[in-house]
């Protein structure tokens, strides 16, 4: 493996959902997280999954991810059933999950390092290319609490292209920061990933940064999660949160979260 | 620099005032010596030689037991963390164990081993033992989950993650356990060297007991500062690099 092509986006994965079900164990008895959830996400297409807390959209983020196994029903990523977490399922978190013990470059290594067939010059290489993509080449060797928060979460998103994953699984990355900062993002995010097409499964509450950022948005009902819903956003990009097209859009998704949260089960 | 001078001027005051205590016999010089004398017993066991043996002895007890507990503490100090049966138990006695002055291990340890090295040895490794065993175990058991499932989808797992994710992220805990496990090690030695003599090796704690023997106040005081000296070094040398990492790094000092 050279170089260029490590830097060249991988293709990217297809993921099949098939009637996912899953419970929790807790405290207060047996909670259904999800019902015969059943999702398809083309290669390279960036998904919006959306609904109220506790709708098990994070829970299916983890199973996609590797970090969980579903009770019933499959979830296969490229065609290869999900058993374990696996690079080409790179994971970014609501906090940014950074190493504190490390620097900025040093935990965008930290993927790279347990990646094989690379040099160690190559893999310094490729951390180097991702923190400049992400606009943080000055800041390589700072520690990670002289970090804002977004720019936390900029190294979040390079440790998690760095090992070049075919999907990139997004659970609320930008909820805990500032509107000005998450516009930023938005914007960034989506250079990204108009350069590199890897398939992106984003979960939200936010309906209008799913409207942004997805080219569907998928909606969730709680208790216990299933899908209720499904929108194509057929915008161009890039899009802007405040423009007036994306309002239109978040408002009609809004108004059918608003009716299948008073006309759905166990509410 | 000007925080040394700080310091040295503090100390410089503090010679002088005990140099005046002294000049003006509020107490017998039997129980104040001078800062003189005390500085010319130094030099004197400095210059035969028995200052540095001394040292080298106590410091070899010393850094031996204390490894020994460490290397022993961070593995168990891990498996009490993450084993259910093993907090009920070890991690039990270690809270009772380390509530336990440590100088209470010097009768049972010179019962079962008598006066040798191996006594010395065995009250360190106590000393050292259980305050490493909690420091860790809290340490790991406080480790945000989320790196450890951040590291999963990074491709690391087992030992790599233990190594890599768990060591590093519990340091704040360990560093403080193992300062901790030092101090009471430092302690029970002394002690016990002050205690019993053991023929195998002179140590600074006998050189302070025979100076009690012989009412040579000088050498009480000398030794004393001495080993207060070994204290403020061993912070410096052993901890001070790793705080001023974890400093630097966690963003904890300002």
């Amino acid at each position: 493996m050279t170089l260029a092509t490590e830097l060249q986006a991988a293709p990217s994965a297809h993921l099949a959902i098939d009637k996912v079900t899953k419970w929790f164990e807790t405290s207060r008895g047996r909670v259904q997280a999800l019902d015969e959830v059943s999702l398809q996400v083309a290669e390279g297409e960036f998904v919006c999954l959306v609904g109220p807390s506790g709708c098990g959209k994070s829970t299916l983020l983890n199973m996609i991810a590797g970090l969980e196994m579903p009770g019933q029903g499959s979830v296969e990523a490229g065609g290869q059933p999900v058993k374990a977490p696996s690079r080409e399922r790179m994971m970014m978190f609501q906090e940014s999950a950074l190493f504190p013990w490390l620097d900025a470059y040093g935990n965008v290594m930290f993927s790279l390092k347990r990646k094989p067939g690379l040099t160690d010059r190559e893999r310094r290489e490729v951390a180097e290319y991702y923190l400049k993509l992400v606009g943080l080449e000055k800041f390589m060797h700072a520690n990670i609490h002289e970090l804002s928060g977004g720019m936390k979460q900029r190294v979040a998103l390079a440790r998690a292209l760095a090992p070049n994953p075919r999907v990139l699984l997004m659970d609320e990355p930008f909820a805990a920061l500032d509107a000005m900062t998450r516009e930023q993002l938005y914007g960034d995010l989506q250079r990204i990933w108009t350069q590199r097409h890897v398939t992106i499964v984003f979960v939200t509450h936010n309906v209008r940064e799913a409207v942004c950022l997805g080219d569907r948005v998928v909606l969730f009902s709680p208790h216990p999660g299933r899908i209720r819903e499904e929108f194509k956003v057929t915008l161009s990009r890039p899009r802007d949160i405040n423009s007036v097209e994306v309002a239109g859009y978040a408002t009609r998704i809004t108004r059918a979260l608003k009716d299948h949260m008073e006309h759905g089960a166990g509410i | 620099m000007k925080r040394f001078l700080t310091a040295t001027a503090f100390f410089v005051l503090l010679i002088a005032a005990w140099h005046w205590v002294y000049v003006r016999r509020f107490w017998s010089p039997v129980l104040v010596p001078s800062p003189e004398s005390v500085g010319r017993y130094l030099w004197e066991i400095a210059l035969d030689g028995s200052l540095w043996s001394s040292t080298v002895v106590t410091m070899k007890r010393l850094v031996a037991g204390y490894f020994i507990g460490l290397l022993a503490g961070l593995p168990l100090g891990f498996l009490t963390a993450r084993v259910r049966v093993l907090r009920d138990t070890l991690g039990m006695l270690a809270l009772g164990l380390q509530g336990l002055p440590s100088v209470c291990w010097v009768p049972l340890a010179l019962l079962w081993f008598g006066q040798t090295e191996g006594a010395m040895l065995f009250v360190v490794v106590m000393g050292t033992l259980w305050s490493v065993i909690l420091a860790t175990e809290t340490g790991v058991r406080n480790v945000n989950p989320l790196y450890i499932r951040a590291a999963r989808t990074m491709g690391s797992q087992g030992v790599h993650t233990w190594v890599t994710v768990m060591l590093p992220a519990s340091l704040p805990f360990i560093v403080s356990g193992m300062k901790q496990g030092w101090a009471f090690a430092w302690r029970s030695l002394m002690a016990a060297e002050i205690y019993v003599t053991i023929l195998t090796g002179f140590g600074l704690g006998h050189l302070l007991h025979y100076g009690r023997e012989l009412n040579a106040m000088e050498q009480v005081v000398g030794i004393m500062l001495v080993l207060l000296l070994i204290g403020l070094l061993a912070d410096k040398i052993l901890f001070s690099p790793f705080e001023k990492f974890l400093h630097r790094r966690w963003g904890t000092e300002k």
